[in-house]
This record gives C-alpha cells, sequence and structure tokens, in this order.
C-alpha cells in the first residue's frame, strides 16, 4: 500500500469518528464535565492553607488528565458495536494499520479537546500561572498524551468486547500510563515554578522515546486484536 | 495427566530442597554483620524476584511467537507463567515489607526495585484478568499476547524510570559486572536457593499448564464437541 492511501484512509476512519463526535457531542460535553468535577473534587478536598497550590498543580493536572483519558479511550470502539459496524470497517478495504491511525487521531483530538478545556481551568481555580509556560506545557501534555493514548486506543479495541470493559480498560492501561504520567509530572513540576526548560529536556527524552516504542508496537499488534 | 502428576513431583521436590535450603541458610551460613537475621530473607527474597521478572520476559516471547505461530501451546505456557509470576512478585512484595521494617524503619518506600515488582504484579493481575474477561478461546489467546507483549516492552521503561529516582534499596551485589562481593558460604547459599526456585517455577509451570489443558478439553466435551476454532 502506497503511502498517500495510508494517510488518506487513515483520515477518512479518524474523519469519521470525529463527525460522529461532533453531530452529538453528548461525550465530549460529558468529558468536559467530568473534567471540571475532578477539578472541583480537588479544591474542595485539599486544605489551602497546608499546601501551596502551585506545589499540588501538577498533580491535579496529571491526575485529571489521567482519568479523563481512561474515561474517553472507551469511546473510540465504543461507536463500532452498534450494529456491527467494526465488522464494515474491517471489511473495507483498507489496512488494519490506517484503521488503528485513525482511531488514534480521533480519540487524540478528543482527549486533546478535553485537556485544553482543563487546562485553563485548572490555570483558573488554582491560580497557577500557566500561560508564560503555554508552549513548553503544551508539549510536555502532548508528548504524554500520544503515550497513553496510543496504549490505551489498542487496549479498548480489545477490552470493548469483554463483559467488563470500562472497568477492565481502567485496570490495564492504568499501570502503562504510569511511567508517562510520572515523567510529565515531574516535568510539569519545574515547568510551573519557573525552571528553564533545560531543566526537564530528559523528561521529554523519556516521553518521546516511549511515543515512539509504543505507537509502533502497538501499530504490529494492532491486528491481532481485531477478528480475522 | 501425567504431566501434572510431573510437576506435582518437581514441585514436591523443589519445596522440600526450599527446607533444605533454609536449614542451610539458618544454621550454617554466617549471619551478616550489619543487617543480622534479617538478612537471611534474602535468600527468598531475591530468587523470587529473579523469576518474578523472567517470567514476565518469558510470558511476552511466547506471546510474541504466539501470534506467529498460532500454536495453542504456547498460550498455555504464557498463561502458566503469568499466573507463578504472580506468586512470585507476590512473595517478592510479601518479604521485601518484612526485611524493610527492621532494615529501613519502615514497611514500604517508592523504591525503585519494590516499585518496580510492584508494577509487574499489577501487570501480572492485568494480564489474568483480561483472559478472565474473554470466554472465546482463540480470541483470548490473541488479546492475552497483545497484552503480554506490551507488558514485556513496558518493563525495560518502569525499569529505567524508576532508577532515575534514588533507591534505599541494596544496589545488586551479585548480578553486578564486577565479581560477586559476597563471602563463598552465603554465595553457595544463594545460588542453591536460586536453583530451587527455578524447580519451583519450572514445578509450577508444569502443574499449571496441565490444569488448562484439561481444563480446555473439558470445554470441549462441554461444548458437545463443537470447540470454537482459531477466528
Amino acid at each position: 500500500m502506497r503511502l498517500p492511501d495510508v494517510v488518506r484512509h487513515t483520515w477518512a476512519v479518524a474523519s469519521k469518528d470525529l463527525v460522529i463526535e461532533f453531530r452529538s457531542r453528548t461525550a465530549i460535553i460529558s468529558a468536559a464535565m467530568f473534567v471540571i468535577l475532578v477539578l472541583l473534587v480537588f479544591t474542595f478536598a485539599r486544605d489551602p492553607t497546608a499546601v501551596a497550590a502551585v506545589d499540588l498543580a501538577p498533580s491535579i493536572l496529571w491526575v485529571t488528565l489521567t482519568f479523563a483519558a481512561v474515561l474517553a479511550l472507551n469511546r473510540a470502539f465504543q461507536l463500532e458495536l452498534e450494529n456491527q459496524a467494526l465488522d464494515g470497517l474491517l471489511l473495507a478495504p483498507i489496512g488494519r494499520g490506517s484503521i488503528y491511525l485513525g482511531k488514534l487521531i480521533a480519540n487524540l483530538v478528543f482527549v486533546g479537546t478535553v485537556e485544553l478545556i482543563g487546562v485553563p481551568l485548572l490555570a483558573l481555580f488554582f491560580n497557577v500561572a500557566v500561560w508564560p509556560y503555554a508552549a513548553p506545557l503544551a508539549l510536555v501534555i502532548v508528548l504524554a498524551t500520544i503515550g497513553f493514548v496510543s496504549v490505551g486506543t489498542l487496549f479498548s479495541a480489545m477490552t470493548v468486547r469483554t463483559r467488563v470493559s470500562e472497568l477492565l480498560l481502567a485496570v490495564l492501561v492504568l499501570p502503562f500510563m504510569i511511567p508517562p504520567l510520572m515523567w510529565a509530572a515531574r516535568a510539569t513540576g519545574p515547568l510551573l515554578a519557573g525552571r528553564p526548560l533545560s531543566d526537564i529536556i530528559g523528561w521529554l527524552k523519556m516521553l518521546a522515546a516511549y511515543d515512539i516504542v509504543f505507537v509502533g508496537l502497538a501499530l504490529l499488534l494492532f491486528p491481532a486484536t481485531v477478528n480475522e | 495427566m501425567r504431566m501434572l502428576r510431573a510437576g506435582r513431583w518437581i514441585t514436591g521436590v523443589a519445596l522440600l530442597l526450599l527446607a533444605g535450603v533454609y536449614v542451610r541458610a539458618l544454621m550454617y551460613t554466617p549471619i551478616e554483620r550489619m543487617q543480622g537475621a534479617a538478612q537471611k530473607i534474602f535468600y527468598v527474597h531475591v530468587p523470587a524476584a529473579i523469576w518474578a521478572e523472567t517470567a514476565m520476559i518469558l510470558v511476552g516471547l511466547a506471546s510474541v511467537f504466539y501470534l506467529f505461530l498460532k500454536d495453542p501451546r504456547l498460550d498455555r505456557f504464557a498463561a502458566a507463567s503469568a499466573e507463578v509470576g504472580t506468586v512470585f512478585a507476590g512473595v517478592v512484595l510479601t518479604t521485601g515489607p518484612i526485611w524493610g521494617k527492621p532494615i529501613w524503619g519502615t514497611w514500604w518506600s517508592w523504591d525503585a526495585r519494590l516499585t518496580l515488582t510492584l508494577f509487574l504484579f499489577l501487570l501480572y493481575v492485568g494480564y489474568l484478568l483480561l483472559r478472565s474477561a474473554v470466554s472465546d478461546p482463540a480470541e483470548r489467546a490473541r488479546f492475552a499476547a497483545v497484552l503480554g507483549i506490551c507488558g514485556m516492552v513496558l518493563v525495560p521503561f518502569i525499569h529505567f524510570s524508576v532508577y532515575m529516582f534514588r533507591t534505599l534499596h541494596p544496589m545488586p551485589i551479585v548480578l553486578k559486572p564486577s565479581t560477586p562481593s559476597l563471602p563463598p558460604t552465603m554465595l553457595a547459599t544463594w545460588l542453591m536457593s536460586v536453583g530451587v526456585f527455578t524447580l519451583l517455577y519450572v514445578g509450577f509451570v508444569v502443574q499449571r499448564y496441565a490444569l488448562s489443558y484439561l481444563r480446555e478439553q473439558l470445554e470441549l466435551v462441554g461444548d458437545g464437541g463443537s470447540g470454537k476454532g482459531e477466528g
């Protein structure tokens, strides 16, 4: 298969998912509400006199984003359950890799949208200056998100056809999310405290390595998760 | 059935030998100067840790080969190895804190190796949960293989990242590039223990393998012999 075909097919799958999402908007609004509510839970569960907001902000940010991502990841293949849409997708004359990449991109856009809502709200609720560090913070978030969405998309293709799909996906994917999460949180702390970018370059490299390895691995393994 | 019996024999012999190694460890091996009697746990802890990690690698390798060869024996082996790995990881996670309390003064610390073992344990439990959640045998094998391979790839990442944090854990004293810095009697006891744990691993895996084979046969009979083929 030629490269332009792969790109075209990938985009076809991704845009199909995004159009479904855009037309109904139920999932994205629910996910955004969920992020807001988690942030509220943190607001009321912390003791503002004990810990400074800037110290807590990286943890809050990453806990919120992790849970939002886990919830969002179920969506991609849940869409295909109705009317055996997945069979239709598999019968289409496109490579399995394109299906995976399309789902990955749709998930990234979805989770990215949720993050775009979550980060400014974090800055607002916890009075953290995010704007001066917007570009490096965005880089950290993008790298970490690719890492956990790549694994999550692969796993959700499997768990969606099991009995306890939502819970099982969370149990399977969280151990895989913790390493990128750990690096991202380690990078976010110094970043928000105004340290130079050179302090966190090591974490960024780890995140990039994780992304490359797991996107590649998921591309190889995805065909095994759908029926042949 | 012969296999199940063989597995039981190997396990029985290994358990006897384990008792023997412990008699040797307690009676005939010198007490470590700094740690005292607490160090004796090292003869269980380290071999169990070695096999907990090796079992994960074997699960991953069996999974890779399963996806190419689609041989149900590889899948059965991966499942057996994961079950045994769970037990060994459990042993490490129990003996670690028992040793940690007198030596570190705390049951748990987010130390590199402890964290790694905890991750292994969680990966194993996730793997077994996924297996139990899928009913079609061919699908179960494929899904488990995918997760097994991802788990194997994740381990070096965790390894690397946890070592970037400061660690309280004793550094390896046997498996390191320079020669082992252990008195010969301790080293001998330890090597015996590793041997015994290897035997235990083999014994357990053979038993679990035989059991899952029998269970598959039973499922086939239960379906009226209409077992589902490879998907």
